[in-house]
């Protein structure tokens, strides 16, 4: 545009200045409101992906916080409840409240009509709300039902207290008189299957690739990869229900143990899920490496297979070890298949052939028959930060250390 | 000689290693296609497809998991979709490569891809029914239960959130095949750069976002973990509105196998539900697949 007038002018340098000025309102940038809006909406837009992590962190904090915030108060009226047993169940009624309106702005009748509504199963859990409904309004009442409600709702400022104790503690068990939540059992399964997974499908994986992008010929390239494709769109119930039905069986005969769901299952099952993500970022890594250090190794007498294994898999480990961080990221965090795969019982044992709960199956088990506000609801919340972090925190190493580090050693900078 | 002979032995055992892995992965995609297909093949009639189940879930159809799946695909796909293909087009479009918030807004992608899918469940809890929900109920209908509970509405939304990034990274493909001399030759032309995307770069994307949607959709038909607390339902005489609760393909399969009291008698519905998701996901892959080389095909002409 801007050549086009500068010609203009020179070759018609007499003519009127009227053309000048209408030149100079071409050239000049137009300010277009429907342009301007337009780009205004798609930024807009485009952050979304930003504010729903920004959200995720905080409404997921914000159902988990309760445990923290709680027990500092209950430390305060702890003494008053010891002295005087009325203002005691009294001073229980208001915590309660207290974490009911940290809830967002919930009224009261709404939430507890939520529970009730919704999972009707728990009808032992929801009487005493009912009652608590009442004594507000009531205050005579107060004492008799607002003991109940602590003793079977499980809510009460007992509950609170101990929970958090028992946090770091072996067992878990959240429904029952004294409530223990030891997540420590839930942590080491979900290590342990996580473990038994990457052995599975780090090495076919990694291995599969490395043919994929070295050795195979094009026809085997156009069958293997979209049968990754095909595996990576499995959805991962319907795998938990092959290694439910067959799988679990299967392996059974073959290894003659006593439990037939156990954290070996699972883990072959999540190393199936997770085989295509490590295949994928792995193969990506490998075809990165550029075809120069390929030549150079044949040329400098290396046979195919050592070049593979001493130059092209050595240039693309950063990649690799990222493939494998995402992979343990999904399997860690994958629920359908520990939840139908893996026994779901919790316990403290490093046996491969025994049972497990894992970290995202005790969610999924548990959050559909909690009370709301409860403080196993909180703890499931706990549990759902922790799984949330984790994977923040592996997909954060997989993005920026390892990509830096491939490109300086691939681009030799 | 020997020596050489050695070597390629060695190398023909070791390239045999990583074929043989290749093939393991192959033959795990067969023998799970293969045992759920003949497992579930006496169950797939028209009758099992469109009739309600009966009998405490032991006889009958799965109609009403079809229905919600299809319902809960669609309002996805409707929220997932446009959202995402905008974000694609700001990223390919409009923000310079290595721009701070365009880096930023890769890794929350990116992020959002890996998040596990039970978070999602527990942020739609969380957030759509326990705040926007309760809020709407409390603001407009003066408390009485409404939204502030699980049902359809919230549980495609959760499940948009999961789906989004498949829509952003497909899209984004997509519209990096369009070649920048169309781009050029449009802004040349004097078109602004809204019309340039409008006309030029959009449809000749068509097919990405096509792409981005399919694998959404298959996507979202299949996890279960994000509807397990935000609408999943385990059994309704009625088909569901947006403010119901839902049966779903996968749940179904779910709550069969592990949660119903009768494991044995609801095996051949069990299989036949799996043979149905199965198929649906596999179909909406495989064009998905069939599609997307379409494109790279393009990209390399």
């Amino acid at each position: 545009m801007a050549k086009k007038s500068t010609k203009v002018k020179s070759s018609k340098s007499s003519d009127s200045e009227k053309k000048q000025a209408s030149l100079i309102d071409i050239t000049r940038k137009k300010f277009r409101l429907g342009d301007y809006l337009a780009e205004k909406v798609i930024k807009g837009v485009a952050f979304l992906s930003i504010t729903i992590i920004v959200l995720i962190f905080f409404f997921v904090f914000r159902e988990a916080f309760p445990i923290f915030s709680n027990s500092k108060e209950i430390k305060s009226t702890k003494t008053e409840q010891a002295s005087q047993e009325t203002y005691g169940a009294v001073t229980d009624n208001n915590t309660n409240g207290n974490t009911q309106e940290t809830y967002g702005a919930v009224t009261d009748s709404a939430s507890k009509d939520g529970a009730q509504e919704t999972y009707g199963e728990v009808t032992d859990k929801q009487e005493p709300q009912e009652q608590y409904g009442v004594q507000t309004k009531e205050p005579a009442s107060i004492e008799g039902s607002d003991k109940k409600y602590t003793v079977s709702a499980g809510s009460g400022t007992d509950d609170n207290r101990s929970a958090i104790k028992t946090l770091t503690s072996k067992e878990w068990v959240p429904v029952s008189e004294k409530p223990r939540y030891g997540l420590l059992a839930l942590i080491l399964g979900t290590f342990k299957i996580t473990l038994i997974s990457m052995l599975f499908a780090a090495p076919i994986a990694i291995l599969a690739a490395l043919y994929t992008a070295v050795f195979a010929n094009k026809k085997m390239k156009e069958i293997i990869k979209p049968t990754i494709e095909l595996l990576a769109g499995f959805p991962s119930v319907v795998i938990g229900f092959f290694a439910l039905m067959v799988l679990a069986s299967f392996l059974q005969g073959v290894f003659h143990y006593e439990t037939r769901l156990n954290s070996f299952v699972g883990g072959i099952a999540m190393g199936i899920a997770a085989i295509p993500i490590i295949f994928t970022i792995t193969e990506d890594a490998l075809t990165a490496v550029p075809k120069s250090f390929y030549e150079a190794s044949l040329a400098l007498g290396a046979s195919r297979w050592q070049t593979a294994f001493f130059v092209i898999l050595p240039a693309a480990t950063p990649g690799i070890f990222a493939a494998i961080l995402l992979g343990i990221g999904r399997v860690f965090g994958e629920t359908m298949i520990a939840l139908m795969a893996t026994g779901n019982a919790a316990l403290m044992d490093l046996n491969p052939f025994e049972s497990v709960r894992t970290l995202a199956a005790t969610i999924g088990a548990e959050m559909a028959e909690v009370v709301f506000g409860d403080t196993h609801y909180n703890v499931l919340f706990l549990i759902g930060s922790l799984l949330f972090v984790f994977t923040f925190v592996i997909n954060a190493i997989a993005e920026f250390y390892v990509k830096g580090k491939l490109m300086k050693r691939i681009q030799g900078k | 000689m020997i020596n050489s002979f050695r070597k390629n032995i060695k190398g023909i055992v070791i390239e045999g290693i990583t074929l043989v892995s290749a093939i393991i992965i192959i033959a795990i995609v067969i023998i799970m296609l293969v045992v759920i297909f003949i497992g579930g093949k006496s169950q797939l009639s028209w009758e099992f497809l469109t009739s309600f189940p009966t009998e405490g879930m032991t006889k009958g159809g799965i109609f009403p998991a079809i229905y919600g799946t299809a319902l809960l695909v669609i309002i996805m796909s409707i929220a997932a979709v446009p959202f995402g293909t905008i974000t694609a087009i700001y990223l390919t479009e409009y923000a310079k490569e290595n721009s701070i918030i365009a880096k930023t807004i890769r890794f929350a992608v990116r992020t959002l891809a890996v998040i596990p899918s039970i978070i999602y469940g527990l942020f739609g809890l969380g957030f759509f029914i326990k705040f926007v929900g309760a809020n709407v109920d409390s603001a407009f209908y003066g408390g009485t239960l409404r939204w502030g509970q699980p049902n359809l509405l919230w549980a495609s939304l959760t499940m948009a959130l999961l789906t989004l990034p498949v829509v952003i990274v497909s899209v984004e493909e997509a519209l990096k095949t369009v070649p920048q001399e169309l781009r050029a030759a449009s802004l040349a032309l004097g078109a602004t750069k809204w019309q340039t995307i409008w006309k030029i770069v959009l449809p000749g994307s068509l097919s990405g976002i096509m792409t981005g949607t399919i694998l959404a959709v298959s996507r979202g038909a299949g996890e279960v973990a994000p509807i397990l607390f935000t609408g999943a339902a385990y059994y309704l005489a009625t088909l569901p509105g947006i403010s119901d609760q839902f049966m779903v393909l996968g749940y179904h399969i779910y709550v069969l196998t592990t949660q119903s009291a009768n494991v044995d008698q609801t095996l051949p519905i069990q299989f036949g539900t799996t043979c149905v998701l199965l198929l649906l996901t596999f179909t909406l892959n495989m064009s998905a697949v069939v599609l997307r080389y379409r494109i790279r095909k393009k990209k390399n002409h």
